[in-house]
């Protein structure tokens, strides 16, 4: 793409490496746009791996934006100790609330999650602009007539401790990869992790034995939610400002994460913990992309055009790979990859008995 | 509010909200096509964003409309060419595949627009408004519905036409077929991969077609200019029933809504930040009608399946 461009390709991924891993700092930067990639990659994991598809990371990120600057406005003066942890869970709550509803309209009224998870980004991203302009608008914004669109300074008390001072690496970091590791956790090492795979694996089978698929659906949707609402939350209380500012688009608050972390989670392979070196790297792709405008005045849009490829690619290539598994097995006659279809329930419930 | 539902008012509301469901119709009757035979494409944004932002460069340097339209449509069957490899031949996930689809055409327009283009120009002319004659003397039903571009009357000739194909002809027979239970159209002897492709190619023009009309009337072209538009006319389909005339009262009803909302805005009727909540309305209504309408009408059977023999 580089060369079609016009620009040398060598020059092009230097200065892309450089950009996003060639001095503390910019690692740093690499990490701190990692940090929503993990949380959304991991959440899209688990929902996916229920074969429930999220498209709705943008609309919970904000979500969870929202609820946790609520409650910094609402108790500013709740020590650092405390109030850290609870905006945090007020990011979880409000990701995890937009997340239930499309999982529960899939469940109990078979409305496609994948519509309604894109209404909903629509409906948070119109009513953020909403807050943003007009009830929460900085009381300063009004006095100076500039009427930008953004919350007041939120409370220090609220704000993420930095790891290394006088860097931009702050403690959302850890909490992503700790949520990583749970989400890990949940998927494999518990009852639950595997009732929800069960469901993605065949929802018919998992019905059989005794699996309430329903309420697992809107679980898996909740949980995926409210880790990007974590993210919507660790966006807030990370940045440099403490304060959501929106410019009337959700990619303009969330740098589109809630769609990037579904490239990172495909890439990763589904699976929770790979999802942290698939974020790092395209967290990198961001910063990289940045610095490659400053360098080569090449858009950074070329980071969200490369994603887009990537995501044809994986998806392309794990269909090539299970195509060719599926030739050489040829179960039957015809095989259908949709997840309604049921592949040997008699082994899969022995399975499910055993757990 | 009084002024609103003024005889004069209302005719310019509903001019508009033809004008605006233009790029609706054209989407979700092509979307239409594709998801009766059982593809569900979600890089319908990304299409009409590639399209649109090639209809502008060609109307920025040519001043040819008919060239933009071309070039639009040649950008929607060249992604659709894409994407139909993916997910017909390669048998990839639909529903990811278009995300990857949208995301690539959102960066890409941007990409090509900040390297070529840079500055926000407006193409030197948009679509002229053309009067039929007669119909368009008609007191204010004729300013309402007869005095229009040519790409919003095409739409909505569309729509019979769409009827048509899917109904009358062997190609749209087979399209239903592949789409409700694509083994037994297989064993009849219909290409399940063929029959898809094409659908997908006829989807993809149309959303090529409804970029291009988002820029034509507008007049310009900045980063994600379809602001989700896409998604909401696969919606639309959804919501019109996977039939050709839902999907004219779905794109109607938002080309209203939209228009409705600007006319108010314009007014001063509602208050600062309100129109933030009006334009809300739209989203609610199609999750509360997908609510109405799931378990009422029934989704091709085959949707989102990819088809592999064996």
């Amino acid at each position: 793409m580089l060369v079609a461009l016009g620009e040398s390709p060598w020059e092009g991924l230097t200065s892309l490496a450089s950009g996003a891993f060639g001095s503390g700092d910019r690692i740093a930067a690499t990490m701190v746009k990692a940090t929503p990639l993990i949380l959304v990659g991991a959440g899209i994991s688990i929902a996916f791996r229920t074969s429930v598809v999220n498209i709705g990371g943008e609309g919970q990120i904000v979500a969870g934006a929202l609820l946790s600057t609520f409650v910094a406005l609402a108790i500013p003066d709740v020590p650092r100790v405390l109030l850290v942890p609870i905006v945090m869970l007020a990011g979880l709550v409000g990701g995890g609330i937009a997340g239930a509803i499309p999982g529960a309209l899939k469940a109990y009224t078979s409305v496609n999650e994948i519509l309604s998870t894109i209404m909903l980004n629509i409906i948070m991203l119109q009513f953020m602009n909403f807050l943003l302009r007009g009830p929460l608008i900085d009381p300063l914004e009004v006095e100076a007539g500039t009427r930008i669109p953004q919350t007041e300074r939120l409370s220090d008390n609220a704000a993420l401790p930095t790891l290394i001072p006088g860097s931009r690496l702050h403690l959302g970091v850890v909490i992503a990869l700790f949520a990583a590791a749970a989400a890990w956790l949940l998927l494999w090492r518990t009852p639950l992790g595997f009732r929800l795979r069960a469901v993605g694996h065949s929802p018919a089978a998992a019905r059989a034995a005794g699996i309430k698929v329903k309420r697992h659906v809107t679980y898996a949707l909740s949980i995926s939610g409210s880790l990007g609402g974590l993210a919507g939350a660790i966006l807030v209380f990370g940045s440099e400002s403490q304060r959501m500012v929106t410019d009337g688009s959700t990619a303009g608050f969330t740098g589109s994460a809630g769609f990037n972390g579904i490239v990172t989670a495909l890439f990763g392979g589904l699976h929770p913990l790979w999802t942290i070196p698939s974020a790092v790297l395209f967290g990198g792709l961001l910063t990289g992309a940045t610095n490659l405008q400053r360098v080569l005045q090449v858009p950074a849009a070329l980071a969200v055009a490369l994603n887009g490829i990537v995501v044809i690619f994986v998806v392309s290539s794990n269909r090539v790979r299970s195509a060719l598994e599926a030739m050489i097995q040829s179960r039957s006659e015809f095989n259908s990859t949709s997840p309604t279809d049921e592949p040997e329930p008699e082994t899969f419930i022995e399975e499910v008995k055993q757990a | 509010m009084s002024q609103f539902f003024t005889l004069g008012v209302m005719v310019t509301v509903v001019a508009s909200g033809i004008r605006l469901a233009t790029p609706y119709l054209l989407a979700s009757l092509g979307e239409t096509i594709g998801q009766r035979s059982g593809v569900l494409n979600l890089g319908v944004d990304g299409i009409m964003l590639l399209a649109a932002f090639g209809a502008y460069y060609a109307a920025l340097k040519t001043g040819n409309l008919w060239l933009a339209v071309l070039v639009a449509l040649g950008t929607g069957l060249f992604v659709g060419i894409i994407y139909a490899l993916i997910t017909v031949s390669l048998h990839a996930a639909q529903g990811i595949s278009g995300i990857g689809i949208f995301l690539f055409g959102l960066g890409f327009s941007d990409l090509l627009f900040q390297v070529w283009v840079g500055t926000p120009l407006p193409i030197p002319r948009k679509l002229p408004a053309l009067a039929i004659p007669g119909l368009s003397d008609i007191p204010y039903v004729g300013d309402a519905l007869f005095r229009h571009n040519l790409m919003t009357y095409g739409a909505f000739l569309l729509v019979p036409a769409v009827m048509f194909l899917l109904q009358r002809t062997t190609f749209g027979m087979n399209v239903r077929a592949v789409g409700e239970n694509p083994q037994a159209a297989d064993s009849l002897g219909v290409s399940v991969e063929r029959t898809r492709f094409v659908a997908i190619l006829l989807g993809s023009s149309a959303a090529g077609l409804a970029g291009a009309s988002l820029v034509l009337q507008g007049g310009i072209f900045q980063a994600n200019l379809t602001n989700g538009l896409g998604f909401i006319a696969i919606a639309i389909v959804y919501f019109g029933a996977w039939r050709p005339l839902g999907a004219m009262v779905g794109s109607l009803l938002y080309g209203l809504v939209q228009a409705s909302v600007v006319q108010l805005k314009v007014q001063g009727t509602i208050p600062r930040g309100a129109s933030d909540l009006a334009a809300m309305a739209p989203a609610i209504i199609t999750i509360l009608a997908l609510v109405f309408l799931a378990g009422r009408v029934k989704a091709p059977a085959a949707l989102t399946r990819p088809f592999a023999r064996h």
